[in-house]
């Protein structure tokens, strides 16, 4: 086994990891390897072939690979250790870290600090329980995007969707495009879960049919997939059987939710947030274990790339100053999702630090609302509020946290934050 | 490379079939096993509770009765021989509260009378040491030390690559379509491959065995499919089950099991439900939540939330609820081994050795072979293996250092073997159920394209070609339009 030393260890090679490690490097702590388990670099986004990356983070758009190339070439001119088609298996407390490959065989990292950076997974058929059959052509979206955009493979020729988040919606437009007959996207919610944007471009602009308030109640097919019942549901997600629908198609892709991909931070004892499936970390992204970061979707599943790039360089600026001994805690202060806030990220601030302006705080709303107030309160009392068109769950919403006002506040313990629906509105 | 003449012809590589095979395989004779699906085990053998059952709940008058004990008793001795993947748990019949609790008392004595080891009744203190996510309500239990939990497919694949390593035959997406008689005798089949000839038939069809039978006039075998419908949990999960348990039992089912498995997953499950077509394995709304209902009665606090898969089998049921195992009283040479439903994976062997029995009185020549090779070899199980393991097998085949299935640790050379193995995996779902790949919390999200492109790159096919299961099981089904374009379209 071939045993090395590392100051920091980051865990994926996608976005987050590409970020984090570059933005190490960049605070002069150069001794940092990337892990990727994939053939390439990028994660998720050589196979997300559209555009719509970058307008936040670059101010142009960008396709998923055009986006992933500026990082790759930022890892490239910096002479980043990285090694690919490598899988880590273990991770351990004390920052020991266990992977395996072709070339090496396995090898036993010892490092200082350990970026986890693994992404997220998608929600299957069989974790949501629909009754049926369980043939070929029944598949998440982003395996049918693998396929389509890597591989080279169209999974099927007539397609239903269920669920609309924005994996779902792009590949209902990636189907068409294909020649495929794109029968329906069903949504179990009233409103869908992707960005309004892709619902526009990618099903208005192509007529495929959004049924919201559906779901699939039956799948049908031994071999391959026949067909499907669609069924209406009631305000309580109750299917209505008097609405049922059987739909024919080969294809049932899913698109029902992401699932940070937290087996390794669980192997290093890392504490789990139960609201967004990531490490519970303070504002430097560090996790309860001394010296383990998380960025990315491993964190919290983000909408857009040019969040997860923020969040990644925000962890990759602070693991290295945990290398360089620049990082004192301070008094804890407790972040709390309050009203119609589904969680907030970080979930405490303790770092003690100069220079910087402003705190980010991250966060999605439990439900759609409109003409909102984003309320701050310390130790319940209000700090300041500010007014927003709408808010969806779909779109997560950044507030910054200046510096100075934690500066000016006296021994608080705990920031709150409220997104109420103005009265009268 | 198959012969036109063997001595026996075994229809149906499920886990009778299977046993047969492997049985009659320490014999000289010439043996083909048959299947017309592209794997062995893919029937009822696949979906099941898994269970070895320690042989107290069947009638003793009945062939069930009679040869659940003696399967549980060799099964542990085989699944050391072969290496197949068996824990000996045992099982709990749980009585609670509101439950008629004699019934404990007269399962264990038709356990008694079944011969079974070690039973005893145990009380509410030692259900909540052994059990401590068990209901309140739970006052009483039948233990029956003797029951274990199995991988069933890997069981039945265990027995015919051991098959296969003493001599017999296998043909798989072999289905037989006629079974040839002369003079009330049987002489060989007919199937989708071509003509086989046999002097002796074994009918291990499973659902299809009443089928079978009728190909040679017996009317009397008549399978009628009982759904069986299930949760599979993932082993990453936040509930502990440490014994198969059961409710008091009814009439026609065992009520819903809650087991661990092998693997270490949570199972809970079936239901029991006569459908009309041999085809149907369609879990329903109904069936799930009837699951779900039954096993929160005995554990309140299990919820959904890491469950995995859900899925359906279908219980091989004669309407005499008993196997039948026998030769035709008409046509010489033809064995029925059918009606074979729980406890069938657990008398396996022992219906083997009825099936022998009866060839045995039938003429058949039984002539022990003097080099029979009794172990299977152990695959290399890299989820169960430690890093340091891991990383020894590594040095030895680079294929080893590739990891392709994340959720359930399966690496490269695994899945080669599989695809290269005795009885070789040829499909996706083939090459899960021998390494696992795909098994796990993803269902194959992340590995599915890998297999997809390793089972083609080593079977020398087209990606479009690989499938999933049984016949248009397609995982993909065309180049995209630029791929297709620069090839198609060249001037």
């Amino acid at each position: 086994m071939i045993k090395l030393e590392k100051d920091v260890v980051v865990i994926g090679g996608g976005p987050a990891g590409l970020a984090a490690a570059a933005k190490v490097y960049d605070n002069g702590v150069e001794d940092v390897m990337i892990l990727e388990r994939d053939f390439e670099l990028g994660g998720i986004l050589p196979q997300c072939i559209h555009n719509g990356f970058g307008l936040h983070h670059f101010g142009e758009e960008l396709t998923g690979p055009e986006y992933s190339q500026r990082f790759e070439k930022d890892v490239e001119e910096r002479d980043i250790e990285v090694k690919l088609n490598t899988m880590v298996l273990d991770v351990s407390p004390d920052k020991k870290v266990f992977a395996m490959n072709k070339d090496d065989g396995a090898v036993e990292i010892q490092a200082k600090a350990v970026i986890l950076a693994m992404g997220c997974r998608e929600r299957t058929a069989g974790a949501i329980g629909i009754p049926g059959t369980r043939p070929a052509g029944v598949l998440t979206a982003g395996t049918a995007q693998r396929f389509t955009n890597i591989e080279g493979y169209v999974p099927g020729e007539s397609v239903v969707i269920l669920g609309s988040g924005d994996i779902g919606l792009i590949m209902a437009r990636r189907m068409k495009l294909e020649g495929a007959d794109v029968k329906a996207v069903c949504e179990i919610l009233p409103y869908t879960g992707g960005l309004t944007r892709n619902v526009v471009q990618c099903l208005e602009d192509y007529d495929i049919p959004l049924k919201l308030n559906h779901t699939v109640t039956k799948i049908i097919g031994n071999d391959r997939l026949e067909a499907v019942e669609i069924t209406e549901v009631d305000e309580n997600m109750k299917p209505i059987p008097e609405t049922s629908e059987i739909v024919e198609a080969d294809t049932l892709l899913l698109s029902v939710g992401l699932i940070p991909e937290n087996e390794l931070s669980k192997k290093a004892e890392v504490v789990l947030d139960d609201r967004t499936g990531g490490p519970i970390v303070n504002e430097g992204r560090e996790t309860n274990i001394d010296g383990i970061f998380a960025c990315g979707n491993v964190l919290h599943v983000h909408d857009l790339v040019d969040w997860v790039t923020e969040e990644s360089q925000i962890a990759g600026d602070w693991a290295a100053k945990y290398i360089k001994g620049d990082y004192k805690r301070a008094e804890k202060i407790e972040v709390k999702a309050g009203e119609n806030v589904a969680y907030v990220i970080p979930q405490s601030i303790e770092l003690e630090a100069e220079d910087r302006k402003r705190i980010p705080l991250y966060m999605r709303v439990s439900t759609p609302l409109t003409a909102v107030d984003i309320e701050l309160y310390a130790d319940g009392e209000k700090l300041y509020s500010f007014t927003e068109p709408f808010a969806k769950p779909g779109e997560m919403i950044s507030v910054p946290l200046a510096q100075k006002t934690l500066d000016d506040l006296d021994e608080v313990s705990e920031i709150r934050v409220d997104i109420i629906e103005k009265e009268g509105e | 490379m198959s012969k036109d003449k063997y001595d026996v012809i075994i229809i149906g590589a499920g886990i009778s079939g299977c046993a047969v095979a492997w049985k009659l395989a320490r014999y000289n004779l010439n043996i083909l096993l048959l299947e017309k699906a592209p794997d062995v085990a893919t029937g009822t053998t696949k979906a099941n509770t898994a269970i070895i059952h320690a042989g107290y709940n069947a009638d003793p008058e009945k062939q069930k009765g009679r040869l659940n004990n003696k399967g549980n008793v060799q099964i542990k001795e085989i699944v050391k021989d072969l290496n197949v993947p068996f824990e000996e748990i045992g099982s709990l019949v749980v009585g609670m509260e509101d439950d008629d609790l004699s019934v404990l008392d007269e399962l264990l004595e038709k356990g008694k009378k079944n011969g079974v080891k070690g039973l005893e009744i145990v009380g509410k203190e030692w259900l909540q040491k052994e059990e401590p996510n068990l209901s309140d309500k739970a006052v009483r239990a039948l233990w029956a030390p003797t029951a274990g939990i199995i991988t069933p497919w890997e069981f039945a694949l265990a027995m015919a690559e051991n098959a296969v390593a003493n001599g017999v035959e296998v043909m798989l997406e072999t289905e037989v379509e006629d079974v040839y008689t002369e003079a009330g005798k049987v002489t060989g089949v007919k199937t989708n491959q071509g003509d086989f000839g046999a002097d002796y038939v074994i009918n291990a069809a499973g659902l299809y065995a009443d089928d079978v039978a009728r190909m040679v006039g017996i009317e009397k075998i008549d399978i009628h499919p009982r759904k069986g419908e299930y949760y599979i949990y993932d082993h990453a999960k936040d509930f502990e089950i440490n014994h198969v348990l059961f409710p008091i039992p009814t009439k026609i089912s065992k009520g819903i099991v809650c087991t661990k498995t092998v693997e270490d997953n949570l199972l809970i499950g079936p239901t029991s439900d006569f459908v009309d077509s041999k085809e149907d394995l369609a879990t329903t709304r109904e069936g799930l939540d009837h699951v779900y209902r039954g096993a929160t009665k005995m554990f309140p606090d299990l919820t959904l939330k890491d469950t995995i898969r859900v899925f359906a089998g279908l219980r091989a049921a004669d309407t005499t609820e008993d196997f039948v195992i026998e030769a035709a009283e008409d046509v010489h040479g033809f064995v029925n081994v059918a009606g074979i439903q729980s406890p069938g994976l657990s008398s396996s062997p022992a219906v083997a050795d009825l099936a022998v029995e009866i060839l045995r009185d039938e003429g058949l020549t039984l002539e022990e072979k003097k080099d029979v090779i009794e172990t299977r070899e152990e695959p290399a199980r890299f989820y169960e293996l430690s890093n340091e393991e891991r990383a020894e097998y590594a040095e030895k085949d680079k294929d080893y250092g590739q990891i392709i299935c994340r959720c359930e640790t399966v690496s490269l050379k695994e899945i080669k073997d599989a695809i290269n193995g005795p009885i070789p995996a040829r499909t996706v779902n083939a090459v899960k159920r021998r390494t696992r790949a795909g098994a796990g919390r993803c269902q194959g999200g992340f590995c599915g394209p890998r297999v997809t492109q390793i089972i083609a790159d080593e079977l020398g096919i087209d990606p479009t070609e690989v499938r999933l299961e049984k016949n248009n099981s397609k995982i993909v089904e065309h180049k995209i339009k630029g791929l297709l374009g620069s090839q198609g379209d060249a001037e």
